[in-house]
């Protein structure tokens, strides 16, 4: 096979995957119908939101070598932003903005830290973990956030108030989202630059890429992602939790991982990240749907990121 | 016009002398050669030309900008397309957005002048064969306006069929008034390629000249030049005992060892020397053939460390601080580590004196030639009476080169019996009684020493008329 077809196999494995589970869990249930109804799909896609918003970022900086174990706790420091701010009666979009402006402004200290310090993005962003989880408890008071009612809270609802939306308006922002950072990925400049230095990082610097700038930008950037998540996270508990959304880091780089990224930098791809996103949750809501305890759940998934692992670098040893 | 002119180039890395008084002159549209034995400062030179290390004294007079340095592989993106290596920091853009029609059409008509038909510009560089993917680094150099061209060891990885289309490709770039400075170690393929050549030996130009007046024994003297017995006692004849380890077909080499043989193993860097051992040692699978420990039959495709230990094996490895040493642990533990009966280590101290400040002192505060006698003792203290030592005398200062010949003697007189790889011709004429030459994977017919000149066995090496086929 040319290293064509072979490419073209492997970005169409996530896809299987999704249909396979869609198709177990639709026949497990008993009720096919029910499983694939627009009321549930909305449900699934409601639920999806966070982690694919957050998986956009995180494909980034998976593809460009990096890892980022700071995303939950970023999370949730964003969405006490949030809260704080509609708190103060600022109006939803400079609320919104602040959450943004916020998250990425974590992501450039990751990436000084990692870029100047040459601390490994792994301990530098396990390290931000616990800053910005530390700093989003002391902003709250080591409450919960209440934040005024807007339309921020529409954002991630399960039916949106607008019939015609079909589904809530975070799913779609999530999907210009993920088709806008899948085109910079794939035809700017910056995003084959971000795959070149994960792919070889010495010879990017040989082809005078400015690594260290490329990277304070792709954790910047990916930190904007992941404050957008935290707007979402506010608006589905309606209010600031500092303690929200711990261990969702692992969930992301699971989607990521599922949907083709590898940890060693140089492969990836939005679309596979967000079907891997698509998967975990169909796979959740088809357990509860079943009626499976939520042990099961997690032993599943765990099974299905190490099986989908293997799969990958099964295929790589081949070529 | 020169492309290039180097005069007096002198790089030394701490007690090392790298170049010690480089000439070297290259004009436009030429291809230099250089050859030189393992060691000679070639790597370092080509750095120096590149640009990657700076001389510690003389003068570098680059006719125009433009270097470009084509190491194996070691610059592409794998993951990336033909076109993305190609055009990498320079793709045609408008506002940040790749303009892909133009990357293609750039990349083909690079392929089309250099390249091989089925390579196309949407392939992904890491699923190329070797010879593809060079190809990929010369149109890089081409599409960076390269006016010079470094080639190191270019075919080592490549077919006869790809070696000439290199060498079309390398004709082209000639006529374009590009100039290539072009490493290898196999003369034919260089009287194809270049015209003149340079030898280094020991970091020296020592001869500079037209290939078509010196043959091949003429450029191998310059490349040896040495007396080659100089510092060896004569090795004395040793009776030889029985057969200790039989090797049939494992990793290109069929030979018998036996108890109290040195047997030495010369071979070009990339030949197949540490793999072989390796194999033997039982790091690296096997696929097949047959092993014979002491007349115990083994499965070659089940030997392993552990086993090979116990069967009385030991293994030197080529680079000790990549796989021999651990550099957070003490004499002790390192001298212990396979076998973890510490309480006689002392003696393997007094007996290699080792000078050390304390046993219990980290082994990454000894010399070099310190730390490779602890490695050494590990394996006597772990009992292994067949040795396999890669090369032994690695980045070790003279004295401690001489103990450790000593010590080699010594132990294959007490009837250990010793496989040596070195890529230093004299060390193997001084130490070993018997030598075989790797030439790409295949070990050729062990000889005693005497049989052998150094003069031979570097045409074995480089496989002199045998090497194209």
């Amino acid at each position: 096979m040319s290293p064509r077809s072979v490419s073209t196999l492997r970005r169409l494995a996530p896809f299987a995957g999704l249909a396979l589970v869609i198709l177990v869990f639709a026949a497990l249930t008993g009720a096919p119908a029910q499983y694939l109804s627009i009321p549930n799909l909305r449900i699934v896609l409601a639920q999806t939101v966070i982690v694919a918003i957050g998986a956009v970022g995180m494909t980034m900086i998976i593809v460009s070598g990096g890892i980022d174990l700071s995303v939950g706790s970023t999370i949730a420091l964003t969405s006490v932003a949030t809260a704080l701010a509609l708190h103060r009666s600022w109006p939803p979009v400079t609320s919104i903005a602040v959450a943004i402006a916020l998250g990425g402004a974590v992501g450039m200290v990751n990436g000084l830290v990692i870029t100047t310090l040459r601390v490994v993005p792994f301990i530098a962003t396990l390290g931000m973990l616990g800053m910005a989880r530390g700093v989003a408890k002391w902003l709250a008071g080591e409450m919960t956030v209440a934040a005024p009612e807007t339309w921020i809270n529409e954002l991630a609802v399960t039916f949106p108030s607008r019939p015609w939306m079909v589904v809530a308006p975070g799913v779609w922002m999530t999907v210009i989202l993920a088709v806008g950072a899948s085109i910079a990925l794939r035809r700017t400049v910056f995003g084959r630059h971000v795959f070149a230095i994960g792919s070889n990082e010495i010879a990017a610097r040989a082809c005078g890429i400015a690594v260290t700038r490329m990277k304070i930008a792709i954790y910047g950037l990916a930190g904007c992602a992941f404050g957008l998540a935290g707007v979402m996270q506010m608006s589905r508990l309606r209010q600031g939790d500092p303690t929200v959304a711990a261990g969702a880091e692992l969930d992301i780089i699971a989607a990521v991982v599922i949907g083709g990224g590898s940890l060693s930098g140089g492969q990836g791809s939005i679309l596979g990240a967000m079907v891997g996103a698509l998967i975990m949750a169909f796979l959740r809501n088809g357990c509860q749907q079943v009626g499976w305890p939520n042990y099961i759940q997690e032993i599943i998934i765990g099974a299905i990121i190490v099986i989908a692992v293997a799969l990958e670098s099964r295929a790589r040893r081949r070529d | 016009m020169a492309a290039l002119s180097l005069r007096g180039i002198r790089k030394r890395f701490g007690v090392t002398v790298a170049l010690d008084g480089v000439d070297l002159d290259i004009a436009a549209g030429e291809v230099l050669a250089i050859v030189g034995e393992n060691g000679a400062g070639k790597s370092t030179l080509l750095n120096v030309i590149a640009g990657a290390l700076d001389p510690d004294q003389g003068t570098l007079t680059l006719g125009a900008a433009g270097v470009a340095y084509i190491r194996q592989e070691l610059s592409l993106f794998p993951h990336l397309s033909v076109a993305e290596n190609i055009l990498m920091g320079r793709e045609p853009a408008r506002f940040g957005v790749i303009d892909g029609g133009a990357m293609i059409a750039r990349t083909q008509s690079l392929l089309d002048e250099f390249g091989r038909p089925e390579i196309r510009p949407a392939d992904i560089v890491g699923g190329l064969s070797p010879a593809s993917r060079q190809v990929v680094e010369i149109c890089r150099a081409l599409a960076a306006d390269a006016r010079l061209i470094l080639m190191d060891e270019p075919t080592s990885s490549l077919e006869r069929a790809d070696v000439l289309r290199l060498f079309a490709s390398v004709r082209r770039l000639c006529a374009r008034g590009i100039a290539v400075v072009y490493v290898s170690h196999f003369l034919e393929e260089i009287r194809e390629i270049a015209s003149r050549a340079i030898v280094l030996r020991d970091g020296r130009s020592v001869w500079t000249g037209r290939l078509g007046e010196v043959t091949d024994e003429g450029l191998i003297r310059q490349m040896i030049g040495r007396a080659v017995d100089a510092g060896f006692s004569a090795a004395a004849a040793r009776p030889h005992g029985d057969v200790v380890l039989s090797v049939d077909s494992i990793a290109g080499a069929t030979f018998e060892l036996r108890r109290g043989q040195i047997l030495g193993i010369a071979g070009l860097v990339g030949s197949g020397r540490t793999e072989l051992v390796r194999a033997l040692f039982g790091l690296d699978a096997v696929r097949h053939g047959e092993l014979r420990i002491r007349g115990e039959r083994v499965d070659a495709r089940r030997l392993s460390a552990g086993g090979s230990i116990r069967r009385g094996l030991g293994y030197l490895s080529e680079d000790r601080r990549v796989d021999g040493l651990f550099p957070h642990l003490s004499v002790r533990e390192n001298l212990a580590m396979t076998r973890l009966d510490a309480r006689d280590v002392g003696r393997w101290i007094e007996r290699f004196r080792i000078k050390a400040g304390d046993i219990e002192d980290l082994i990454g505060t000894l010399s070099g030639g310190n730390q490779q006698k602890v490695l050494l003792a590990r394996l006597l203290h772990q009992g292994a009476s067949i040795l396999l030592l890669d090369e032994p005398t690695r980045g070790i200062d003279v004295g401690t080169k001489a103990e450790i010949y000593d010590l080699i003697r010594t132990l294959a007189g007490e009837g250990k019996a010793m496989v040596m790889v070195s890529s230093y011709l004299p060390e193997l004429f001084g130490v070993c009684d018997h030598l075989a030459v790797m030439n790409r994977g295949r070990l050729c017919e062990v000889r005693p020493i005497e049989a052998w000149t150094p003069d031979s066995v570097l045409e074995a090496a480089i496989g002199v008329g045998s090497a194209a086929a």
